[in-house]
């Protein structure tokens, strides 16, 4: 570009200039011809940028959604005698008013409302909102590449993600109502609408809103896998990859693996649900009448379910610590302790992940002695994920930390992941399991392992990334009051029901007065309703705090604000469609050169001094 | 209008704090903070250090708080035998866990702290270290070895099928409550088949197959102390799991799938409310809005509750679970009636309909002549006993078949009882019909008596008299059926017995 004047360069700027590779980007067309008008740069938008943020904000419309259905049925939990009338404009006639005025909402409606809350949060919001947006956005920013390896496909694979919102949120107006099986779906119960109103339409819509879901996974999947193995830029081998492409690459593949499986799993039930197969159905009698169906068993759709099942939970978990580990070590000043011993620990978790899917189904009815195999994957995994939270402690130890609110919820996601980790400990030992299986015990171990953690990871992402996409930062302030206020919250809302699940408490229940077992935690579960209610508040902070920043937020005066080692941090403040306007850059060393030789930070793109090792 | 006005404080202080963090961010760019504002980093590292203190406080005084309603904890051992293990290995997992819940998270938020921002300072280059990370890779390995091995061991122990004598009982889940089975005096369960399933046989048992017949379907499960339990689970429409908290029990239930669990509960329902007695939690009223009601450790009761999700009423499958004495137990045992012959036997899908009849009639007669004999117990001359079971074919002197088993009985008594004894046979019609003709069948019809006492049982003809009434002495008005019916039979009067 010799339209800019050398001494107005940074240094990144004029080493790019000086050993950056060269394609000619420019040459080939005169301006963007793929984003020449508002279609086609924010809707139609095939640059991977705005591909993130659209899977962002479709995140974060799923998120409320799905929040706010957990708020109404905690309500129910921690307020079951209280009046739910002032919701009957909203929910119709899922809320029955008797003669006093007292409006109570239905049961059918409460499964309804547990089973979308599962199903938005895992797929929409954890899985598209989280692996969507950072895998978009930093993928070809962090290895080099002026886009994805199919632009096109990565468009499509957003708009089928809204097509199955679309599906998913008509579902919700049915006059038999959403699906309400739980979000596992199991048979019979999901494929006969006998069983439940919900596995009638409800259930249809869902299986197809999924099937569009996968293929928008897939279509991402494949296209994110292909980006990190052929367009990384030249200098960029593997071991040069930050983190965050690590997990994104090893998410993709276990996406690519498992999805197709629950697509398989699903089909087989709507067979059963309308064309009469018994893949899953034996000896049901129903409705006053026996059934046709002979010979299939319920067991293998669990083995197809879980199959998926277990893998997305790490196909949610992995980007989250993905991006922990990047903003860890930026905001310590130092590098990520032991990365190789990260990368090995994400392949051991993704390798693993394919083979303890059956620790879901210890109290199903498989085989007792098949589970021995499972226990003992299951608790091998708690090894590679040990390293990777004494590896971020470590990060921070002798470091020199900024607490951002990136930094802040990073931090939190460490301390999410240890306590949701090691009551993982409890569930994947069988035996223990025959007394914690579908108890609160394990509503407390998942929310916390992958769903606070999980949204912990994302805002550290979001909170830190925000500059790269707005060129303006998040509120800081704001964003430390969001951090407390979630921390403080998620553990005041999970960290009982650990005691409710030791006390046998099943999961799943409407009401729990009719037990005497059950019903001693009326004022626990009030407690738990108002923590969420308060969280659900510091969400709706976040969001105020979102939108207004992008607006009005503070300006980015620099491109590299955090002081950040990676090539995203090269490109323009707003950079267009392309990322870097003139060569790509070229990588010359690791991505974690903090505070190396007395340096706050060195580059990427800055070559190895002299007798320097590249380096871990 | 509540609604709007909470709205609109919730929206007046989403201001407000937008402003707040506005003037934050004013203030940092005033005091040329750079990009990175670090002011009021230090409070932060600060706020790390209470909430690691407040955090270690809550989780100890939460447990404490709770623990009397824990199980495994307080008075809630576990009621069976092999729970016992899976409490102590669920505390030996809390222990290595606990150990490194809390020393992670000092390190982490002591690190926050200790390493936080200060100008001018250099970060640590530090990449890492093989050493310590292999120590921190063997580590947790030694341990989750430690932990599976224990843990598979329990577990093969647990779930492995009974060899020893035990007694099983049925569990059927449907929605939405659970259905019980018990095997009976043959203890065995009897075959079933789900298109056999209505009203009257809700198992859907084959009636065939002998087994059912003894099998009963209690309200509540009852089951002595200290036996082998083998329950076999299953499903009548959709997954429901058989949760017993109180004895580690849970396994799903499965249509066409059956699956088993085996326990032993080793408390009884009595010793365990002795132990719930003392704990201050169990001190209140089972119904606070009623004074009279039992202490709730009075009223304790294990419960059997559903644990996979079944629909819409999943929440509500509850059974009481009463742990007894064997010989509490033995007693209500034989107390049970079995479905067989509570509701099936003797009716249209009774396959044993025709034997049963027989045996029915056979059980009549025997009653008939405990009766009979009965009636005979004192004796006196002009005594009239009513030969009650003594039936003609209508209009004719001809009896019915049946009638021989209370005339066989009337031999007995008049050859084995009262050897002397003289009698006088009598027989009456109603009013309907022609007087002189109800007088010469009712003679006809005592002669047939006579006839039948002398024929089969050789009593002397002397000891007998016969005598037709007609309808001149009825017993009752003739004015109704049942009066009617009443004043049509056959008299024994005695004589003499001398």
């Amino acid at each position: 570009m010799a339209t800019i004047a050398k001494e107005h360069l940074t240094k990144e700027e004029s080493l790019i200039e000086e050993l950056g590779f060269d394609d000619h980007f420019h040459d080939h067309h005169h301006g963007d011809k793929y984003q020449s008008n508002f279609i086609t740069t924010y809707i139609f938008s095939q640059d991977h940028k705005m591909i993130a943020k659209q899977f962002l904000i479709t995140g974060m419309f799923w998120a409320l959604i799905g929040a706010s259905m957990s708020i109404i049925f905690r309500l129910q939990l921690g307020f079951p005698e209280e009046s739910m009338a002032w919701l009957k404009p909203l929910l119709g006639k899922w809320i029955t008013i008797n003669e006093a005025g007292i409006g109570t909402l239905a049961p059918e409606f409460y499964y309804a409302l547990v089973t979308m809350h599962g199903t938005i949060i895992v797929f929409f919001v954890l899985t598209a909102g989280l692996s969507g947006t950072f895998s978009n956005l930093l993928i070809p920013l962090q290895v080099g590449a002026r886009d994805m390896a199919s632009p096109m496909l990565n468009m499509f694979s957003y708009w089928f993600f809204f097509l199955a919102g679309l599906i998913m949120f008509f579902s919700l107006f049915l006059s038999t109502g959403p699906f309400s099986g739980g979000w596992t779906a199991y048979p019979p119960l999901s494929a006969l609408p006998q069983a439940s109103e919900g596995s009638g339409a409800g259930m249809t819509m869902w299986v197809i809103s999924l099937v569009f879901f996968v293929v928008s996974v897939l279509l991402g999947g494949i296209n994110y896998i292909t980006t990190v193995l052929n367009l990384r830029t030249k200098g960029m081998n593997m071991w040069r990859l930050p983190l965050t492409i690590w997990a994104f690459f090893v998410t993709a593949i276990l996406g690519l693996l498992s999805f197709p499986v629950l697509v398989s799993g699903l089909l087989l039930v709507m067979f059963d649900k309308g064309l009469g197969t018994s893949f899953f159905l034996s000896e049901i009698f129903i409705g006053g009448a026996p059934l046709d169906h002979v010979g299939g068993s319920p067991v293998l759709y669990q083995h197809l379910f879980w199959f998926l099942g277990h893998p997305e939970v790490y196909i949610i978990i992995l980007p989250a610590m993905g991006l922990v580990s990047e903003v860890l070590s930026v905001h310590s000043r130092k590098p990520i302790f032991g990365y190789k011993a990260m990368v090995f620990s994400i392949l051991a978790i993704g390798f693993l992940s394919f083979i303890v899917w059956a620790h879901h189904m210890f109290m199903s009815g498989v085989n007792p002695w098949i589970s021995n195999f499972f226990v003992l994957f299951t608790l091998i995994i708690a090894v590679p994920s040990a390293v990777k939270v004494f590896n971020w402690i470590t990060t921070l130890y002798g470091g020199n930390v900024r607490f951002t609110s990136a930094c802040l919820f990073s931090i939190g996601f460490v301390s999410m992941f240890i306590s949701g980790g090691l009551t993982g400990i409890f569930l994947g030992n069988s035996a223990i399991d025959i007394q914690m299986h579908d108890t609160y015990f394990v509503v407390a171990h998942f929310h916390i392992v992958m769903g606070i953690a999980a949204f912990f990871g994302m805002f550290a992402g979001i909170y830190h990334w925000f500059p790269k996409m707005y060129g303006r930062f998040m509120n800081e302030t704001l964003g430390k009051m969001h951090f407390w206020g979630t921390m403080i919250g998620a553990y005041a809302i999970f960290w009982p029901m650990h005691y409710l699940g030791m006390a046998g408490v099943p999961r799943r229940y409407y009401l729990f007065s009719n037990f005497d077992t059950f019903s001693h935690f009326t004022e626990m579960n009030k407690f738990i309703t108002v923590a969420a209610i308060i969280v659900f508040m510091f969400q709706i902070l976040f969001v105020v705090n979102f939108f207004y920043s992008i607006f009005k937020g503070r300006k980015v005066t620099t491109k590299n604000p955090w002081g950040a080692t990676t090539l995203e941090w090269t490109t323009p403040i707003n950079a267009g469609h392309g990322n870097w306007p003139g060569k790509i850059p070229t990588v010359q060393r690791w991505a974690y050169d903090y505070g190396k030789d007395g340096r706050e930070f060195i580059s990427q793109v800055e070559p190895l001094a002299e007798g320097e090792e590249d380096g871990h | 209008m509540t609604s709007i006005i909470i709205f609109l404080i919730i929206a007046l202080i989403m201001v407000v704090v937008v402003q707040i963090g506005k003037i934050a961010d004013i203030k940092g760019v005033l005091d040329n903070e750079g990009e990175v504002h670090m002011s009021g980093n230090d409070r932060q590292g600060v706020y790390f250090m209470i909430f690691l203190v407040g955090f270690m406080i809550f989780c100890v005084a939460s447990a404490y708080y709770y623990r009397n309603w824990m199980l495994g904890y307080g008075p809630h051992d576990s009621a069976s035998e092999h729970g016992v293990i899976l409490d102590q290995l669920f505390n030996t997992t809390l222990i290595f866990t606990g150990i490194v819940f809390v020393l992670t998270h000092i390190a982490l938020f002591w690190f926050c702290q200790k390493y936080k921002y200060k100008k001018g300072r250099k970060a640590l280059f530090l990449s890492h270290n093989n050493t310590l990370e292999l120590f921190w890779t063997a580590i947790p390995a030694a341990v989750m070895c430690f932990l599976v091995v224990k843990g598979l061991t329990a577990w093969n122990a647990v779930m492995a099928d009974t060899t020893e004598e035990y007694m099983e009982i049925e569990a059927m889940g449907q929605q939405f409550n659970w259905m019980i089975r018990y095997p009976g005096g043959d203890n065995l369960l009897g075959e079933r088949n789900y298109k056999l399933i209505d009203a009257n046989d809700p198992f859907g048992q084959e009636w065939n197959d002998v087994k059912n017949l003894d099998d009963f379907h209690p309200s509540e499960i009852v089951l002595p102390v200290n036996q082998t339990i083998r329950v076999r689970i299953t499903a009548k429409d959709v997954l429901h799991n058989f949760d017993l908290p109180h004895f580690r029990v849970k396994m799903d239930a499965i249509p066409g799938l059956p699956t088993y669990f085996v326990f032993k509960p080793t408390i009884t329902t009595e010793e365990y409310r002795e132990k719930l007695r003392p704990v201050p939690e169990y001190q209140a009223l089972a119904d606070p809005t009623d004074p009279e009601s039992p202490m709730l450790w009075e009223a304790f009761n294990y419960e059997l509750a559903c644990a996979e999700l079944c629909g819409y009423g999943h929440y509500s499958m509850r059974r009481v679970v009463r742990i007894v004495t064997q010989e509490e137990y033995d007693a209500w045992e034989k107390e049970q009636e079995s479905w067989y012959n509570q509701t099936v036997k003797g009716t249209d899908q009774d396959p044993h309909k025709a034997k049963s009849e027989e045996e029915m009639r056979l059980q009549k007669i025997s009653m008939q002549k405990e009766a009979f004999q009965n009636s005979f117990s004192s004796v006196e001359a002009g005594q009239t006993i009513r030969l009650d079971n003594v039936k003609f074919l209508t209009g004719s002197a001809n009896l019915e078949p049946d009638s021989k088993y209370e005339l066989d009985n009337l031999i007995e008594i008049l050859t084995a009882t009262y050897p002397n004894m003289k009698v006088e046979l009598a027989g009456h019609t109603d009013n309907q019909g022609n007087p002189a003709s109800n007088q010469a069948l009712s003679q006809s019809r005592a002669l047939a008596v006579k006839d039948y006492l002398i024929t089969n049982g050789g009593i002397a003809a002397n000891r007998l008299k016969a005598a037709g009434y007609g309808d001149t002495k009825p017993a009752t008005s003739n004015d109704t059926a049942e009066g009617r019916q009443e004043n049509r039979r056959t008299e024994c009067i005695i004589i003499s017995n001398k």
